[in-house]
């Protein structure tokens, strides 16, 4: 069936649609009372393009994890819809929500806890296999070395049979990078692969999703805190502020150019620290985020923004507006 | 894999560990030999009781303890008429035989009892036997005669007209010295019983076997049915150990899978197990078992069902949720759903092997407490009524008022080897703990 999609594809359509994707999560007193919603997603809408490398950025809390479940399918959208290649993930059941899984692939933010600690590396990586229905021994034996060569830890048998608590952190995740890999996917979700890193493995990290990314020229779509190295290994930023996203462009453009009073502060943020050298990133603007439960009227961003313009701002929400080519903002100041 | 190993070889740390591992083998090593010695329906045939036993003596203690006490106790003597020199003198129609049964007599008790068993073959009419019995010092003292049938018993013990005579039951007066007054002594020496027969057939002959019973037996001794407990000891050990074993086995599997599946679905299901753990917990155990042994006390495989089921909902729900909530967020979890492994797979193979090794001492600590809950339940008479088990011992003791007539042996052999399955689990358990808890670790 898979190749059956495979062949179905065409190559110029987005690999990912997502149209004005909310995830809400209830709050719930005694277990039954609806006291509100925590709007973690909240009407986001991107394409991604096959061979793409995107990040996702934003501060502490914006919903960059709910948004990488969500596409995941681990959380049911609440509203919206996402498509992949060409198919409605919210309508897949059975095999063809199997082959979904098999095409996303996830790498999660502490490799230490994505890894289950009583199964040897072998095992981690024939459970995705085992899965997905690949019974044959060899076969798997097969694909799990090329998944392991792939992420630089092969050849060699010595680490098929570690324990996870055995290897280190940067070990840990590329075993977690693999086991991303072994099903073959189209499309990798990584949650801030390397933010619970050490400093000194984190370029390796990054430079080896990179090249894996452009070797089998998948989808990546990485989630990040870190807007210094973002360049480098991403073709388009989204800059996600409250459960939406504010401001997209390709890397260059948006970091040269930022549009979004937001962007502009958390880039200011950067250049602050770099400036005084500080250990601390400071990467949040003044001011506290919003609550998610009771967002702000009207833009989001306007109890905080320095250019708020009372009775358009805190009133209606703005849209997405192109201030340059290709480059969107959602800001009522670049309305045309 | 290595991690369990490290762990064994760290329990060679622990005393208690080699202590407790050592009664365990001992245990397990007893009901292997037991099950290939005496096999399951051998078993059942011997401890239902009856001719199989009737060489054996009532209630006679065990023979170490009363030589470790310095008795001299007589054990029980067997005289066969095959090996004795059996004189025959044919006649018109039948022929008259004569057998004289006789043995040494060195202990300084009496024996607990005296019987004749007789065995006709090819007679045309019932034979007709005189007895006769000669003391060492050649007294001889007439014991009557009788017909006798084609298998008989002939009681000698229980012969009141003798006893009437002699002024004391038979066993006791048979060999008492006569010149003593007072306290009865017994004489030692050779004695015999002298066997008039006379067999009416041409080809007519007579076996006779002479049981003088003594009053202690073998090493465990036996009970009021000439049982050998030794049978049932033996028998005990594996019955306690398969029971105990299974019990936990399937309370801890069904209580594991049961509280997993609670945390993993959440929301109404877990309400619904939490709330019968509650109601369960509230049940009182042994009550409810005596209820339903008393109304299937069938067998004792019933009986483990019950167990299970009543140990499903047990407390130990509530150890495991706790155990499992935290897991259950974790993330190697969240990217198993990711690449589409199951709910039965994130159960069985990501959940609970995670609690797995936490959970094997207090597996192994539970062992004893099923293996004495049957025990319990067989002392009050709800046991298997047909499987030799130590709690059958024990409640044929506490029925036969062993204590109180004395015969300790009845009550402490069970006992003391429920008391050594126990320990063993317990300490076995409580080192792999140390070993697996390491909170509990001392330094
Ligand atoms: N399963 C959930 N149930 C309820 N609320 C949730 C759940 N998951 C996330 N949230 C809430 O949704 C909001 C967004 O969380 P999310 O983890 O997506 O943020 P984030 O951008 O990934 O933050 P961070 O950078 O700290 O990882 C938070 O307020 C969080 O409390
Ligand atoms: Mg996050």
């Amino acid at each position: 069936m898979s190749t059956e999609r495979a062949a179905s594809a065409e190559s110029t359509s987005p690999l990912v649609s997502v149209r004005d994707l909310r995830t809400w999560f209830e709050l719930r007193q005694w277990g039954f009372l609806r006291v509100g919603s925590v709007r973690a997603v909240d009407g986001v809408s991107f394409d991604l393009g096959r061979g793409e490398s995107v990040a996702f950025v934003g501060e502490s809390g914006c919903g960059k994890s709910s948004l990488a479940r969500t596409l995941l399918g681990l959380h049911r959208p609440t509203g919206g819809e996402v498509s992949f290649d060409g198919y409605r993930v919210q309508d897949l059941a059975g095999r063809d929500l199997q082959w979904y899984r098999a095409s996303v692939g996830y790498v999660q933010q502490d490799p230490y806890g994505a890894l289950p600690p009583f199964m040897d590396v072998r095992r981690i990586l024939a459970e995705p296999l085992v899965v997905h229905g690949v019974t044959d021994r060899a076969e798997r034996e097969r694909r799990i070395r090329r998944a392991l060569e792939e992420v630089r830890l092969g050849p060699g048998d010595a680490i098929l049979d570690q324990f996870p608590h055995m290897l280190s952190g940067g070990q840990q995740q590329r075993v977690v990078i693999a086991r991303a890999l072994v099903l073959e996917p189209a499309m990798i979700i990584a949650d801030e692969p390397v933010s619970m890193l050490d400093a000194s493995v984190r370029v390796e990290i990054l430079n080896l999703l990179r090249r894996i990314q452009s070797e089998r020229s998948l989808t990546l779509a990485f989630i990040t805190h870190d807007l210094s190295t973002v360049r480098h290994y991403a073709d388009r930023i989204f800059v996600m502020y409250a459960g939406r996203i504010v401001e997209q462009a390709q890397v260059d453009e948006l970091l040269e150019h930022p549009q979004h009073p937001y962007t502009q502060a958390l880039l200011a943020a950067i250049a602050d620290v770099d400036a005084a050298n500080a250990r601390r990133v400071r990467d949040v603007p003044a001011g506290e985020p919003p609550s998610l439960l009771h967002p702000p009227p009207g833009c989001r961003f306007h109890p905080r923004c320095p250019h708020a313009m009372a009775g358009t701002c805190d009133v209606r929400d703005p849209g997405m507006f192109e201030p340059r080519r290709d480059h969107l903002s959602a800001c009522w100041l670049h309305e045309r | 894999m290595r991690r369990w190993l490290e762990g064994l070889r760290e329990l060679r740390r622990y005393p208690s560990a080699i202590g407790g591992l050592a009664l365990i083998v001992f245990l397990i090593a007893v009901s292997v030999y037991t099950v290939i010695a005496i096999p399951y329906s051998q078993a059942l045939e011997l401890w239902r009781g009856g001719e199989a036993w009737r060489m054996h003596p009532v209630n006679a203690g065990p023979v170490w303890v009363d030589r470790l006490l310095g008795g001299d106790k007589p054990d029980t003597t067997v005289v066969r008429s095959e090996d004795a020199e059996t004189r025959s003198a044919a006649f018109d129609g039948g022929r008259q035989v004569r057998i004289p049964l006789s043995f040494d007599y060195p202990h300084d008790d009496f024996p607990s009892e005296i019987n004749l068993f007789l065995e006709t073959r090819d007679t045309e009419r019932e034979a007709f036997v005189r007895l006769r019995w000669q003391t060492p010092d050649g007294d001889i003292i007439p014991l009557g005669g009788r017909r006798v049938a084609r298998e008989d018993r002939i009681s000698i013990s229980q012969n009141q007209t003798l006893e009437g005579r002699l002024g004391m039951p038979p066993h006791v007066g048979l060999f008492a010295r006569s010149t003593d007054a007072g306290q009865p002594v017994p004489d030692n020496g050779r004695y015999r019983l002298i066997i008039d027969a006379i067999l009416f057939g041409e080809d007519a002959s007579l076996e006779a076997d002479l049981v003088v019973y003594g009053r202690v037996h073998g090493i465990a001794g036996t009970d009021h049915q000439r049982r050998d407990l030794m049978v049932a000891l033996l028998w005990g050990t594996p019955v306690a150990l398969a029971f105990g074993l299974l019990a936990a086995v399937g309370t801890t599997v069904t209580t594991l899978v049961i509280a997993a599946t609670g945390v993993w679905f959440g929301g109404l299901v877990d309400a619904t197990i939490q709330r019968l753990t509650e109601v369960n917990i509230i049940l009182p155990v042994l009550p409810v078992l005596v209820m339903v042994g008393t109304l299937y006390s069938t067998n004792i495989w019933l009986m483990l069902g019950v167990v299970i089921a009543l140990g499903i909902f047990s407390a130990g729900i509530k150890m495991y949720r706790a155990m499992l909530l935290p897991i259950r967020q974790a993330p190697y979890i969240e990217a198993a759903r990711a690449y589409g492994a199951g709910n039965a797979r994130i159960i069985l193979r990501y959940m609970i092997p995670r609690i797995l090794p936490v959970l094997i001492p207090t597996f192994v600590t539970l062992i004893p407490t099923y293996v004495f809950l049957e025990a319990s339940l067989a002392v009050l008479g709800l046991g298997d009524p047909v499987l030799p088990t130590w709690g059958k011992v024990l409640n044929d003791a506490q029925t036969q008022s062993a204590l109180y007539n004395g015969f300790y042996y009845w009550v402490i052999a069970p006992a003391l080897l429920l008391m050594l399955t126990g320990l063993g689990f317990a300490m076995f358990g409580f080192a792999l703990d140390r070993v697996f808890n390491p909170r509990l670790r001392t330094q």
